[in-house]
């Protein structure tokens, strides 16, 4: 379980997050939707220790990622946007990489590297360097990576992007797959229809603070159009005046 | 200490497998500056030795006018040329490269020389040509030599002693050993030390820190349950073991190229064996620490791996300034010097060539020194990989 209270974080002149606070469940998918710039990403740096708050605290399953961040990260997986691999190492070196670096080794760690491979279906991929390798090819190891340890908590930030839609699909299935196996899964995304399609929570964020939150149903049954863009589109409209 | 040599291996084996810093590790940086020493010193001594050997080639315009100057040069070997023209022409001659060196006659030169009076010859030749200055000398000499017989014999003639025109006999005590004579040349061979030492790092510190960011692998590697200082000091290590292992092939280079360079023979000596070797790259290991740590720091400022090459390209030259200093000056060995990384080297490393033993103390000054000077770097470079910043 993730849980963000009150979280602020100011660049120089810029306030990207001023007033963030979510809870994502286990067993739950979490949407954080918003437009770009809404401050998505440097909410969930906060979150996995990339930066520190300058107000408030994240915690992950109790524990608070500024205080113990060795713990707090221990049970996180994180896709940062954009996240590459080594290209001269294979897809099981890099897996392996940060196996050792999560404190596993041995025997242990490449079961759960094969595990993986089945998991995400890299079969073919694990001996090969990944020089060569797809966007959705790259995405699947880097998401293979952030599982290496088992965390009962993953963060994805955008992890859509550049996708083809088979390739969306299945991250969409493995998502879902990972949910009803008990785990908390967070993930950030500007793109509507993805967010509806799969998450069971939405939070909405503009201009660095939560707008709106609920189930999809709730936030559709808030608005008049009745449709979910419509949700989206008055939370926005109500934060344009505030921000 | 489990993930810091998780890093440190990691770097060293995706390092192994990237052409650019094998390329730049094990063949431009080890082997460039030996081939290029070794082929700079051997074209100089062979010019040097074969203009020694050859005949002197004079031309001589108006030799008809002074047949006894043209017999004495004849006689020391030199090969005389009839030379068709004026001063203008033979200076025209020498300029164009038609003609080395040419002696002019003049007209009265017979005249003069008969009426004991100081007859003149004229000696054309372009002093902003280096190939001929051994020619030059070998000329200026054999002109001297001519007239002073001549001197000798008028002298006699008059019932004189020819010792009165020599009141005073110069001797010039040459006290250089052949191995100080080498020294100017070996100035320049720390210089290709160091330099070849930073480049076996250059690849694997940009790969490391601009090259990762650059890639999107650098944020994930952050989020995990790691001390930064600890993933800092990996890259750091692994950017100097490559320095390390260029280090050693260079040295090992330069001993095998100077076995072919034939110093000795232009009266040099040097001592570069397999002791003086290894003796060098003792001496050189503590900078491989200051090397890798201060390219970690530079590319810590830098947004993408172009940056990072252009900026550590100019880096690798600050090392090489105190070097170039020391030999321009002729800087000789002093404790007070040792502690300055690279230049402490520097003197070491002259002194191993030169065949003398350093002083323990230097050793340990240097050594200790730059070994201090490094772990404080590494440790500002770990600062600046724990700001927020670092994520660009």
């Amino acid at each position: 379980m993730i849980v963000l209270e009150h979280l602020g974080k100011r660049f120089d002149a810029v306030e990207a997050v001023r007033e963030v606070s979510l809870e994502a469940r286990d067993a739950r998918v979490t949407g954080l939707l918003g437009p770009n710039g809404a401050g998505k990403s440097t909410t969930l740096r906060l979150l996995y220790g990339a930066l520190r708050p300058d107000r408030g605290r994240a915690l992950v399953d109790g524990l608070d990622v500024a205080r113990e961040p060795a713990a707090a990260l221990a049970r996180l997986g994180v896709l940062p946007h954009n996240a590459g691999i080594y290209p001269l190492l294979t897809a099981r070196e890099n897996l392996r990489y940060y196996g050792r670096l999560h404190g596993l080794g041995g025997a242990t760690l490449e079961r759960r590297i094969d595990e993986l491979g089945e998991l995400l279906d890299l079969g073919a991929l694990l001996p090969r360097r990944a020089k060569g390798f797809s966007q959705g090819e790259r995405l699947k190891v880097a998401l293979a990576r952030a599982l290496v340890h088992s965390p009962q908590n993953l963060v994805l930030d955008e992890p859509t992007n550049g996708l083809d839609v088979l390739a969306t699909r299945n991250l969409r299935e493995l998502v879902r797959r990972l949910r009803d196996a008990g785990h908390c899964v967070l993930f950030s995304s500007h793109v509507m229809q993805e967010v509806s399609a799969l998450c069971d929570e939405i939070v909405i964020v503009a201009h660095g603070r939560v707008v709106a939150r609920g189930t999809p149903d709730e936030l559709r049954a808030g608005v008049a159009g009745g449709s979910l863009e419509d949700a989206f589109v008055a939370a926005l409209d109500g934060a344009g005046g505030s921000g | 200490m489990r993930a810091l040599a998780t890093v440190f291996l990691k770097e060293l084996l995706e390092n192994a497998r990237d052409r650019r810093t094998l390329l730049s590790a094990l063949i431009i940086g080890p082997l460039g500056g030996p081939l290029l020493f070794g082929t700079m010193v051997n074209l100089t001594l062979e010019r040097g030795r074969e203009r020694a050997d050859q005949p002197l080639e004079l031309s001589v315009a108006g030799r008809a006018a002074a047949p006894n100057l043209v017999a004495y040069l004849e006689r020391e070997g030199a090969r005389v040329r009839d030379f068709a023209g004026d001063g203008a022409a033979a200076a025209a001659a020498v300029r164009d490269k038609r003609a080395r060196i040419v002696l002019v006659v003049p007209g009265d030169y017979g005249e003069r020389f008969r009426a004991g009076e100081p007859a003149r010859i004229e000696v054309y030749t372009d002093a902003a040509d280096t190939s001929a200055s051994t020619d030059r000398a070998r000329t200026g000499a054999l002109l001297r030599g001519y007239g002073a017989q001549v001197a000798m014999w008028r002298l006699e003639a008059r019932g004189l002693s020819p010792l009165l025109a020599q009141p005073v006999v110069v001797d010039e005590v040459d006290v250089s050993t052949p191995a100080a004579r080498a020294l100017a040349l070996l100035g320049m061979l720390s210089y290709f030390i160091v330099f070849a030492t930073l480049m076996g790092g250059l690849y694997v510190s940009i790969d490391t820190t601009a090259g990762e960011r650059e890639r999107g692998s650098l944020e994930p590697l952050l989020t995990l349950p790691v001390p930064r200082r600890s993933i800092v000091l990996g890259k750091i290590l692994a950017a100097a073991a490559y320095m390390a292992l260029s280090l050693l092939l260079n040295v090992t280079a330069f001993a095998v190229v100077l076995r072919f360079v034939r110093l000795d023979t232009a009266g040099m000596a040097l001592s570069l064996g397999a002791g003086t070797a290894l003796a060098i790259f003792a001496v050189m290991l503590p900078f491989v620490l200051v090397g890798a740590a201060l390219m970690a720091i530079v590319a810590s400022f830098t947004r993408s791996y172009r940056e990072a090459q252009s900026w550590l390209a100019a880096v690798m030259l600050v090392p090489t300034l105190p070097i170039m200093f020391a030999s321009v000056f002729q800087v000789a060995s002093r404790t007070g010097l040792m502690w300055v990384p690279s230049l402490g080297q520097h003197l070491l490393i002259q002194s191993l060539l030169r065949g003398e033993v350093p002083s323990a103390l230097h050793v340990l000054l240097s050594a200790g020194s730059t070994l201090a000077i490094g772990v404080a770097l590494t440790a500002i470079a770990a600062r600046l990989y724990a700001r927020e910043k670092i994520l660009g």
